[in-house]
């Protein structure tokens, strides 16, 4: 006797054709205003002369961070400038500030909901590690239906893929906030909403954003895959090259991610270390 | 004890049980059974079991007991940090293990600050921030908490260190900035749990010494836990004594070193006099006058005066005590126009060895308080012990 072939892949599809169809309302406004605003945002810092964003950059390295960070800046930049990448270099930081963006807008009350809800917390777990495994390119497939072809598909698929650290920091974070603490609060009469914005959540901002940067390293590694749905960016000039076999040009791009990374790695970082704990 | 004092919180058969079928444990104790014994038939704890006290307008009550006695539980009922199981504590009329949410909230800021053992500062609060946060909670406006905070934190001598951070002060300071938190936020009833207990034997002396000049200037209620006999008899004004969950006395200092209500208490301040022998002269004071049996009537009478003192012991040429003259009676020798003090001279005040062991002391402490005359073998006055001193003594070889 054989055992029928369970037709989970045909019950995904299902659901996904019926979501689209009934959803398309949604999913078009989303389009719309995920595109507008890559586009207003492209446009404004290309709008700006190179050399003048660079300048941003390097100051707000040097406030923020260190002197360090911001010479290593002006170096980093001024070398992607030179490869003539500046374009797709702001393509891809637009892509992942967005994706960011939408990340932790989502994942900051989930986190929060998670931390103070035990149900919640064995509900959302689970969920973030499929997330989190599944390899990311499956990610690109329901969304082209959904999202179309560029870059607001990448974006979607950056978000699903990048947000789980947000979330399960901030959960931790909040949880991680001492018992006699949470106790002093409650003994002089503290509201679940004083509770959190006064105590925990202030408690948990070095935690928090030390998943926010988890968030967007994920996101700039998502660059390549979002790039063969068709966002530009460094990825797409990565991409091009291994289609041409050009070692070469492949190698310039993922230099420029790279520098990419470990610039907004820094400043996240020194933004979370520049806040007393 | 004056029973007819103002009653500030009533706590009547209040008993809690951690687990989940309180009342199979209820049960149990109801049947005699002691915390160990339900802890291994229904794998409970009996927290607490049937305890019932009152809290007076104004003392300073102090809760004291061996660890995992109950004490922290205890407290933690009376702002319902812990749920009670059965039992009212009434404030102010309020049965607080009945309140709603949002009355419970209400009573709490009103009715209780709290003192942490570990101090529960928030860190990410400067130490001015820290100490509003009662008011803050409250909604108390800006620069009047502001005003107030300032003020609590000079009271606990923390002026000028508003803007540093609680992990930039030692823990005795800290413990300060939580003593301010509770002060600016003037609720009505101080919870102080093991609050001096985190700190070093001479920082916490001094604050035990500055919360009892508090608690003169301000005398607001406050209900003090410590597992230490030393520092109940120093603070308190009466003690509550707890075991395994249970009261096994109520009383004042005197009261608990006199007249000790069991085996377990003997045994809690047996361990304060071994420490040290304790006699009648280590807490002997010199005697700061004394009058001759040669003295006129008007001479003693003035001396009393000078030393704002309304006895005085009198001796005669070789100093010895030949009795004690009282005001009153000073008078009436100089309207009766006596020559010397002599004839009015009482032999109504005690009189021991400087080896008489101190606790023997205090039931000779009489209604007029006297200070006890202490004597050598020829009956020549050696000092004398005033009331305060005994218990002063006591706390003193505590820490040695
Ligand atoms: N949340 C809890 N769950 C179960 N048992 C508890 C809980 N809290 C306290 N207990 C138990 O209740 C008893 C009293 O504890 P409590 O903390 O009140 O003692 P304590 O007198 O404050 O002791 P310590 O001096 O160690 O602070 C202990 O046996 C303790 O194990
Ligand atoms: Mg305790």
């Amino acid at each position: 006797m054989e055992i029928p072939r369970i037709p989970l892949g045909s019950w995904i599809e299902g659901g996904l054709t019926w979501l689209t169809s009934e959803y398309s309302v949604v999913t078009r406004g989303i389009s719309r205003i995920t595109q507008t605003g890559i586009n207003s945002l492209n446009d404004g810092l290309m709008w700006l002369p190179e050399w003048a964003l660079l300048a941003i950059i390097a100051l707000l390295c040097w406030k923020l961070a260190s002197t360090r960070l911001a010479i290593g800046a002006v170096a980093g930049l001024a070398l992607i400038w030179n490869l003539g990448l500046w374009n797709p270099m702001i393509e891809t930081l637009t892509l992942v500030v967005i994706a960011t963006l939408v990340a932790v807008v989502i994942a900051l009350p989930v986190g929060i909901a998670a931390a103070l809800s035990e149900r919640l917390y064995r509900l959302i777990m689970p969920m973030l590690d499929f997330m989190q495994t599944m390899p990311a390119f499956v990610y690109l497939i329901p969304a082209i239906p959904f999202f179309g072809i560029g870059s607001v598909s990448a974006i979607f698929a950056t978000v699903i893929f990048s947000m789980p650290p947000a979330i399960r920091f901030t959960t931790l974070g909040i949880r991680q906030v001492p018992v006699e603490l949470i106790e002093a609060a409650d003994a002089y009469g503290a509201t679940r909403g004083q509770k959190l914005f006064k105590v925990q959540l202030p408690l948990s901002l070095p935690t928090v954003m030390a998943g926010i940067n988890q968030t967007i390293m994920l996101a700039l590694s998502m660059v390549v895959i979002a790039a063969m749905i068709g966002a530009d960016g460094l990825g797409s000039e990565v991409w091009r090259a291994i289609q041409r076999l050009r070692p070469g040009d492949g190698f310039e791009a993922g230099i420029a991610v790279v520098i990419l990374a470990m610039l907004l790695d820094r400043l996240t970082q020194s933004l979370r270390k520049s806040r007393r704990s | 004890m004056d029973e007819t004092r103002p009653v500030k919180i009533q706590v009547r058969g209040l008993s809690k049980v951690f687990g989940k079928q309180p009342k199979k444990a209820l049960e149990l104790r109801d049947q005699g059974l002691k915390r160990p014994e339900i802890l291994e038939k229904t794998g409970q704890t009996l927290g607490l079991s049937n305890i019932s006290f009152d809290v007076y307008e104004g003392e300073l009550l102090v809760i004291m007991g061996l660890s995992g006695s109950g004490k922290s539980t205890l407290i933690r009922c009376l702002n319902r940090l812990i749920d009670t199981t059965e039992g009212e504590i009434i404030i102010d009329g309020e049965n607080i293990p009945t309140l709603g949410e949002k009355a419970l909230l209400e009573c709490r800021r009103r009715h209780f600050s709290m003192v942490f053992q570990n101090f529960a500062l928030f860190p990410h609060r400067t130490v001015q921030q820290n100490a509003e946060f009662g008011l803050e909670i409250r909604g108390v406006e800006k620069s009047e908490r502001h005003t107030i905070a300032h003020n609590a934190l000079k009271q606990v001598g923390l002026e000028g260190w508003e803007d540093a951070y609680p992990n930039q002060l030692s823990g005795g300071m800290q413990q300060r900035v939580g003593l301010a938190r509770a002060l600016a936020n003037d609720a009505s009833v101080l919870l102080m749990d093991e609050a001096f207990s985190a700190l070093d034997p001479l920082i916490r002396k001094d604050m035990q010494q500055e919360l009892l000049q508090l608690q003169n200037k301000m005398q607001k209620t406050t209900v003090f836990i410590t597992h230490d006999l030393d520092e109940a008899l120093n603070i308190g004004d009466r003690i509550v004594l707890l075991k395994d969950g249970e009261v096994v006395q109520i009383g004042t200092p005197e009261e608990i070193l006199t007249k000790p209500a069991d085996e377990y208490v003997r045994r809690f301040i047996e361990g304060v006099d071994r420490s040290r022998i304790l006699t009648a002269e280590s807490a002997m004071r010199p005697v700061r006058t004394t009058a001759r049996d040669s003295d006129g009537p008007r001479t003693a009478l003035h001396r009393m005066r000078d030393h704002s003192i309304d006895s005085i012991y009198v001796t005669d040429r070789d100093r010895q005590l030949i009795g004690l003259l009282e005001a009153d009676a000073a008078s009436r020798a100089i309207e009766a126009k006596a020559e010397t003090i002599t004839d009015h001279l009482t032999q109504d005040f005690r009189k021991v060895p400087p080896e008489e062991p101190l606790q023997n002391l205090f039931a000779m402490f009489s209604e007029k308080s006297y200070p006890i005359a202490v004597v050598d073998e020829q009956q020549r006055l050696l000092g004398v012990v005033v009331k305060g001193a005994v218990l002063d003594e006591l706390a003193r070889a505590g820490e040695q």
